[in-house]
């Protein structure tokens, strides 16, 4: 017989037991891309590194950036932008899927950390984003893309691509628990994702929209992050100017803090529901 | 209160409109295997779902392990395993690694946590298959490796919502010795099935459920016996006999008939078993009434059930 050990009593030990088991929770995530490497590079890496090729290459050629500029050092930092946003759809499937199959329910009737659970697939979502950076970069460096403002700044604007995909993840864990009863939210949510990338700026200029339309995409939060990457990696901009743009980082830092401040607490609020 | 592996008294719960447990009184002893019966939608997910912590109810007081659900649910978790209807593990790790995860968030160290999963792999049968994603276990495997993650830290009390829907009767058996097996080692087990075979063959004890409350409570043959005693079962080789001799047999033995016209049967209830069957036997031969097969039998859980309950069950899986 194998036996439970007891359960922690003071705060410390209590932290050091939710830490142990949102780190297991990751863990898992961690042991899916051993298990099968192939599928998370197709779902995290192959779309965008075809995307980048076909805008970079096949309707590359007909784009121009107004202010000047290679349209492929413009695409990059929308393209680091889109993966985050590419992972929305990542963290709801996921959520979803363990929470319609039982397995949410497991942990909940399990000894575990009440909090593991949501933390340990935020800290899952985040590594897998970080990966999926550094190989984008990788694939950025192959056509030709190359930050030009030093490391710093570089390291800065992957900072604000992380920061938004923070803020993502609590979307995703917060319509995840929202919609998993309904596959076919699900897979809006998915299907979603393009219109709120291409009323944004990561592909085309805000300054070639139509009035209205650009009105949305500079208020787009994906705008603000594209826009500062674009100033700290020191690629072209598309000349646009206006309040939203001049202050891109600081508006890159505002908006995700204020997207988790509404869906975190939103998630957690979602996440107790369960028991309802 | 403290004897008792689980004890509810008027549990309540509501969603929405729907009631779904209208003051569920329910008491386990210990090592007992009980069964929770009743068809669907009568509230037997939603009541082992209240006890197993997942949810709050709405009125109503439980007790599991001598823990309060909703007080003490910390100190409840780390004393019951639960298996609901879904194989709740995850597809693409391998059953071990599956169980080692269950284990180091049952806080089991990692090798310790390792050991329980070879352990486990070995008792439900799963050591071959071990290594492999659960994306390619059978029905029947994926249940026991449901079954095995829910007994990592050898709970006080095991919850088995409907453990073998679903699956085809070889994978029902294999499921049913594995059940066998736990509750010989000393585990209370609550089971959930709308299936009367299921809770005849596990179950010591069986709560009937339906819409939310219990309506009867007893061991099976008790349960049968509500039904009001043994049946005659007669056959009869043409259809047309079936009123006559439903009105014939209704005088004689001074009982309700229950008619089957597709099988062209009637069933009786009968107090004295011989006395009955040779009355039966006499009086369709007086009439010229042809039967093509006459049996005395036990009446089964289905019919304690329709009594109950007034709706008929599914006989068993298929």
């Amino acid at each position: 017989m194998t036996i439970a050990p007891a359960l922690p009593r003071s705060f410390r030990s209590r932290l050091a037991w939710a830490v142990a088991d949102a780190w297991v929770i990751t863990g898992r995530d961690l042991a899916h891309w051993a298990r099968q490497p192939g599928t998370v590079i197709a779902n995290t890496l192959l779309f965008p590194l075809m995307i980048v090729l076909m805008f970079g290459y096949l309707l590359g050629g007909a784009m121009t950036v107004p202010g000047g500029g290679d349209y492929r050092d413009f695409l990059m930092p929308g393209m680091f932008a889109m993966t985050m946003v590419f992972g929305i759809g990542a963290t709801v499937t996921a959520v979803s899927a363990d929470a319609a199959r039982g397995v949410t329910d497991r942990f909940r009737a399990m000894p575990v950390a009440r909090s593991a659970v949501i933390t340990g697939r935020a800290a899952a979502d985040m590594l897998s984003s970080v990966a999926a950076l550094a190989v984008l970069t990788g694939c950025g460096w192959l056509v030709g893309w190359q930050p030009h403002r030093g490391a710093t700044r570089a390291v800065a604007a992957l900072a604000l691509l992380l920061l938004l995909r923070f803020a993502f993840v609590w979307i995703g864990i917060y319509l995840g628990l929202a919609f998993y009863s309904s596959p076919e939210a699900v897979t809006a949510v998915r299907t979603l994702e393009f219109p709120i990338g291409f009323l944004g700026n990561p592909f085309v200029a805000i300054s070639t929209m139509p009035v209205w339309i650009a009105a949305i995409a500079q208020w787009n939060p994906l705008s603000s992050t594209v826009s500062a990457a674009r100033q700290l990696f020191g690629d072209p901009t598309g000349a646009h100017s206006s309040w939203i743009t001049d202050h891109a980082v600081l508006l890159a830092v505002a908006w995700p803090l204020l997207l988790t401040a509404v869906f975190f607490p939103l998630s957690l609020h979602r996440y107790r529901r369960l028991s309802r | 209160m403290n004897t008792s592996a689980i004890a509810c008294e008027g549990l309540g719960k509501r969603f929405g409109e729907t009631t779904a447990l209208d003051g569920l009184d329910l008491v386990v002893p210990q090592g007992a295997v009980y069964g929770l019966l009743g068809p669907n939608g009568a509230g037997k997910t939603t009541a082992v779902r209240v006890l197993a912590t997942l949810l709050r109810p709405d009125s109503g007081r439980a007790r599991v392990a001598g823990f309060d659900v909703a007080r003490q649910a910390a100190q409840v978790r780390a004393r019951i395993g639960l298996a609901g209807q879904h194989a709740a593990v995850d597809e693409i790790l391998s059953g071990r690694q599956n169980l080692v995860m269950f284990g180091r968030l049952s806080h089991l160290p990692r090798s310790a946590a390792r050991r329980r999963a070879d352990e486990l792999l070995g008792q439900f049968a799963l050591t071959g298959a071990g290594g492999k994603p659960v994306r390619q276990y059978s029905g029947g495997m994926r249940r026991r490796l449901d079954l095995a993650a829910s007994f990592i830290v050898a709970p006080r009390v095991l919850f088995l919502d409907e453990p073998t829907t679903g699956l085809d009767p070889h994978g029902r058996n294999e499921v049913w010795q594995t059940i066998r097996a736990l509750a010989g080692a000393g585990t209370t087990v609550l089971l959930t099935t709308q299936y009367l075979e299921e809770a005849d063959q596990l179950a010591d004890a069986i709560a009937v459920i339906d819409a939310g409350r219990v309506i009867a409570e007893g061991t099976p043959d008790e349960l049968k016996s509500l039904a009001g005693g043994d049946r005659i079962d007669v056959v009869l080789r043409t259809a047309d006999d079936m009123l006559p001799a439903a009105s014939l047999l209704q005088a004689r033995l001074r009982a309700d008939a229950r008619l089957d016209h597709d099988r062209r049967e009637l069933s009786l209830p009968v107090s004295d078993r011989l006395a009955a069957l040779t009355e039966v036997i006499r009086s369709l031969g007086e009439e010229g009434i042809t039967a093509e097969d006459i049996a005395v039998r036990r009446p089964t859980l289905d019919e304690a059930f329709l009594d109950l309950t007034g709706q008929a069950v599914e006989v068993n899986a298929q």
